[in-house]
């Protein structure tokens, strides 16, 4: 692998950004649906949610893109290692939190599951249209061969 | 007063066998994304190193295919944050 290409233009890392931009789009509803279910501290959980979903994309890409860069064994190693760090890294983040007051399980855990899940289906689709890199929408096919 | 003991005891044995429980329900969600995160770069890496061309492709791919993985333990994690007592 090229270890000249920067981390900013690795696919993995332009990936956690859209899926960040895309949390951020669809954080009102959450955190509207933590108001609901538990008023100021299921907005705090809900927010806390999303902020874990995104850091724990945003750290999976960076481990990837860094670890490539070594070499193809070091990307082995590096993933399962990270896996384990970043689950490690949720639970003490929750384990911090859980005995707040204001810490709402149900809007918490409700937000973090349909987020990472929604997230990634939407970011599965566009993927899949562009082919390569998201937020490459392929053209529309123009429909001036058939005006002749 | 040995009622009121029995239920302290039998009251802090429950939080101690929840405890567990959490512990344990986390750790074995754990294991399967672990095995199908590890097919997941293990067939990325053979890709790659067969196509080193296609790496792009294949990383976008990867990234995608761990991070649906790794669902399954958040859903273990969920699981987690509810039975701890």
């Amino acid at each position: 692998m090229n270890s000249a290409v920067s981390s900013v233009d690795a696919p993995e890392v332009s990936i956690a950004r859209d899926l960040a931009r895309r949390a951020l789009l669809v954080s009102p509803t959450f955190l509207v649906l933590g108001v609901v279910l538990d008023g100021v501290g299921g907005i705090i959980s809900s927010g806390l949610a999303l902020a874990l979903v995104a850091l724990n994309f945003f750290l999976g890409a960076q481990i990837i893109s860094r670890a490539i860069a070594v070499s193809l064994n070091a990307l082995y190693g590096a993933v399962l290692f990270g896996y384990l760090i970043r689950l490690g890294m949720m639970a003490f983040a929750v384990l911090i939190v859980r005995n707040a007051e204001w810490f709402a399980t149900v809007p918490f855990a409700i937000t973090l599951l349909i987020t990472h899940l929604g997230l990634l289906i939407w970011e599965t689709k566009h993927v899949s249209a562009s082919l390569a890199f998201p937020g490459v929408m392929p053209a529309k096919p123009s429909t001036d061969n058939f005006q002749e | 007063m040995l009622n009121v003991l029995a239920e302290t005891a039998s009251g802090e044995m429950l939080e101690g066998l929840k405890a567990i429980g959490a512990g344990l329900g986390y750790g074995l969600a754990a294991i399967g994304p672990g095995i199908g995160i590890g097919t997941v770069v293990g067939n990325a890496i053979s890709s790659m190193a067969r196509q080193p061309e296609s790496a792009g492709m294949v990383r976008t791919t990867m990234f995608l295919g761990i991070a649906f993985t790794e669902a399954l333990a958040l859903i273990g994690f969920v699981v987690f944050i509810l039975l701890l007592p």
